[in-house]
């Protein structure tokens, strides 16, 4: 295993897109060909070089790579978009694009991310330690496929959109989050173990969620169909169980119609 | 003798009215009278004889005052500030033409900037719905023959479109609907008692913000399914019944606006507005259109998306290729994030309809206007530079709110020494190219437009 350790030196005035910051991308690199690396501020290209001081080479290949970030990226996008295996650390905070289209690996954020963290996420591991703002594994505007695959866990709250047209993997807040959850989904699962304010499951046609705290606007086209108990990241709970969206289509299974199902955590 | 110019297209709200009849003087210099057109559209017109508007460029001071300067001083300091800048934002164009939105793609395009219009605080949410969930919609005329039952979502046309329900939605006697106003049922739905819902026959005054649950529970309802007794604060009878008006209508009609796209939910409000309208066709005929707000404000999202392939929040700082993601690249969010470091607002007023914030975002760094008035951005710009008025002084093309496109003409002739907005972006492109020291490529879709001079960049 090899570290490359990124130490910010400057912040930039625009934004930073560091899309370069990926194992992948310093995967078999010396740290001086690392700070060559590119990356966008606005339409000037410049080098990771110029925004960093880097130490340490890359490993061989992207799994034997791992990124330790020593600052602050509130202003840099991008990091660990893309990566497909290695792992990538922020001791700090970071900004858009978090881990978007990532295919594996693990990414670890120690403060807040911005929005659109884990979009099109089809694999690996996506973990932040502080909160996320919106669009947390949801998809790319106009793109129905949504997640396919991987964990995203946020310790902190979310905004709105998370995990909209969701196909798979699974996205666990463990506060609260404002509005739409899974909007749109055809699979996957989304766990909060916070409050919602409403619009959880709009749209949706399969898939789970499960929320723990209470949902202050229920949708109206959930239905309850009974009380269950299940086992959820570890606890096992009692659950209101709903099926919905039933104004939306859903597809048959063995001759039964496929619902999206929403667990809610029951009463005491 | 004045003339009487007839067939005259209304360069104001998105009713793009073409029935318009204006009186000029025999010079051709004055508008004396109009007729047809609502107070607005009106007004619009005799704000062209105002004797007190800009006819040069004017340029900020260091002691802070406006001092006139002509064009090219104008151009030059256009095209410098835009090439220097990382990444400028050119936002605006809810009032020019086609053609001008055409050109200034070719300057964004030069100095990598991000291209928006009025849609990003305005329709933009329906863009993204339309991304995700496609368009049943139909053109205004669809909607004036066939439509028996007219939903007005968020939306009021009595002030913000004056003419449109009179020409298209309520009123109008069309083909299949003869008696007009008698032969329609309209439905509004909005949390206040706005003059639109005075004049429906049902008024849903649904909860603020709670659109997206009571398209959920039409839904719901029209599939069959139970619903609880109240949503969004409209009893489950009163949408019951609703639903039913739609469903039983021969041609229902959804007129959607700005209470749907810039509530909590934004572009899942329209798509759930349009998953209804597509419900509603496995019954009857619905289709559902955006009331947009500006004459050609769906103008830019038809040439840029021909041009780039989106319709605004186009970043262009890549040179390669067009991102679009509305929350990243859109004007307000890049402005509140200190994205951008110049701002170009053409045809249109980002100092009164941004908040107060981005405003003193984009402040910190150059400010250009581009407009045939004054207004609040002109008046807190670093360079403020008229125009011609597109559909009074100068003609062209533009998508009225159902994407139909319709020629507008000129009535009166320009002020002299001013030009159109298309005639100073090709000066501020072909600046650039000379600073920049390339071959400007003049590509046109008209055959009276501009092509390469020289046959090295055919
Ligand atoms: S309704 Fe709109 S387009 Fe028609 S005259 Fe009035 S302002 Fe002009």
């Amino acid at each position: 295993m090899a570290t490359v350790t990124l130490k910010p030196t400057k912040v930039p005035e625009l934004m930073f897109e560091g899309y370069s910051i990926t194992p992948d991308a310093f995967a078999g690199k010396t740290a001086p060909q690392i700070a060559d690396l590119p990356g966008h501020e606005g339409k000037f290209v410049l080098k990771l070089g110029d925004f960093f001081e880097v130490s340490g080479n890359g490993g061989e290949t992207a799994a034997d790579t791992d990124i330790v970030i020593t600052g602050d990226c509130t202003r840099v996008k991008y990091i660990g978009a893309r990566m497909t295996a290695g792992t990538v650390t922020v001791n700090g905070n970071a900004d858009m694009y978090v881990g978007g289209w990532m295919k594996g690996g693990k990414i670890h954020i120690k403060g807040n991310m911005d929005s659109f963290c884990g979009i099109q996420m089809e694999g690996g591991e996506l973990l932040c330690d502080g909160d996320a703002k919106n669009h947390v594994g949801c998809a790319y505007r106009g793109d129905w496929r949504g997640m396919k695959g991987g964990t995203i866990r946020i310790k902190g709250s979310a905004g709105n959109d998370i995990g909209t047209a969701m196909l798979g993997g699974t996205i666990i807040i463990e506060k609260n989050a404002f509005i739409h959850v899974s909007t749109h989904a055809e699979g996957g699962t989304v766990i909060i173990k916070g409050d919602v304010e409403g619009r959880v499951g709009g749209q949706m046609v399969k898939g789970e969620m499960y929320v723990l705290g209470k949902i202050k606007f229920m949708m109206p086209g959930y239905q309850k169909v009974g009380t269950v108990e299940k086992e959820v990241d570890g606890a096992t709970y009692t659950f209101d169980h709903y099926i919905g969206d039933l104004g939306e289509r859903h597809g048959k299974s063995k001759g039964q119609i496929v619902y999206a199902n929403l667990y809610l955590k029951a009463a005491a | 003798m004045p003339k009487l110019i007839k067939g005259v297209g209304c360069p104001y709200c998105g009713s793009s009215c073409d029935d318009i009849e204006v009186l000029v003087s025999d010079d051709e210099t004055k508008i004396l009278e109009v007729h047809n057109a609502c107070i607005i559209g009106t007004n619009l017109f005799h704000h062209a004889n105002d004797p007190t508007r800009p006819r040069l460029p004017r340029r900020r001071q260091p002691d802070g005052s406006m001092k006139e300067i002509p064009y090219d001083e104008a151009i030059d300091y256009m095209a410098k500030t835009m090439l220097a800048a990382k990444k400028p934002l050119v936002y605006g164009f809810g009032s020019t033409n086609c053609e001008g939105m055409s050109a200034v793609a070719r300057i964004a395009e030069k100095s990598g900037a991000v291209l928006d219009n009025c849609a990003t605080i305005c329709h933009g949410p329906s863009f993204l719905a339309i991304f995700d969930n496609g368009y049943p919609s139909c053109t205004l005329g669809e909607a004036k023959n066939r439509a028996d039952v007219v939903v007005f979502w968020g939306c009021n046309p009595m002030h913000a479109h004056p003419r449109h329900t009179s020409r298209y939605s309520i009123f109008p006697r069309g083909y299949f609907t003869q008696k007009g106003q008698m032969q329609r049922t309209v439905l509004c739905v909005d949390p206040r008692e706005t003059d639109t819902a005075k004049l429906a026959d049902h008024h849903l005054m649904l909860d603020q913000g709670h659109d997206y649950e009571l398209f959920d529970a039409f839904r719901t309802v029209l599939r069959g399914f139970e619903i609880p007794d109240v949503v969004a604060g409209i009893p489950k009878e009163t949408i019951k019944k609703s639903v039913e008006i739609m469903k039983n209508a021969k041609f229902c009609m959804i007129f959607f606006g700005m209470g749907c796209t810039h509530t909590d939910g934004r572009n899942h409000n329209i798509d759930a507005a349009i998953s209804l309208t597509r419900d509603l066709n496995t019954h009857t005929k619905a289709s559902i259109m955006a009331m947009r707000g500006h004459y050609n404000i769906a103008g830019p999202g038809q040439v840029w998306a021909w041009q780039f392939g989106f319709p605004y929040c186009i970043d262009l700082s890549k040179g390669t290729h067009a991102h679009m993601n509305p929350g990243e690249t859109s004007s307000v969010d890049l402005a509140m994030r200190d994205e951008v470091d110049c701002f170009v607002n053409v045809g249109a007023d980002a100092g009164a309809h941004f908040p107060i914030q981005p405003v003193q975002h984009l402040k910190k760094h150059p400010f250009i206007t581009v407009d045939p008035n004054f207004n609040m951005a002109s008046e807190i710009s670093d360079l403020h530079i008229p125009v011609r008025i597109a559909g009074v002084d100068e003609p062209g093309v533009v998508y009225r709110m159902d994407n139909v496109p319709i020629q507008f003409r000129a009535v009166i002739k320009g002020l002299p020494g001013v030009p159109s907005d298309e005639e100073l972006f090709n000066k501020v492109y072909e600046r650039m190219c000379e600073l920049t020291k390339t071959e400007p490529i003049w590509l046109a879709a008209k055959e009276d437009r501009r092509y390469p001079e020289s046959e090295a960049v055919i």
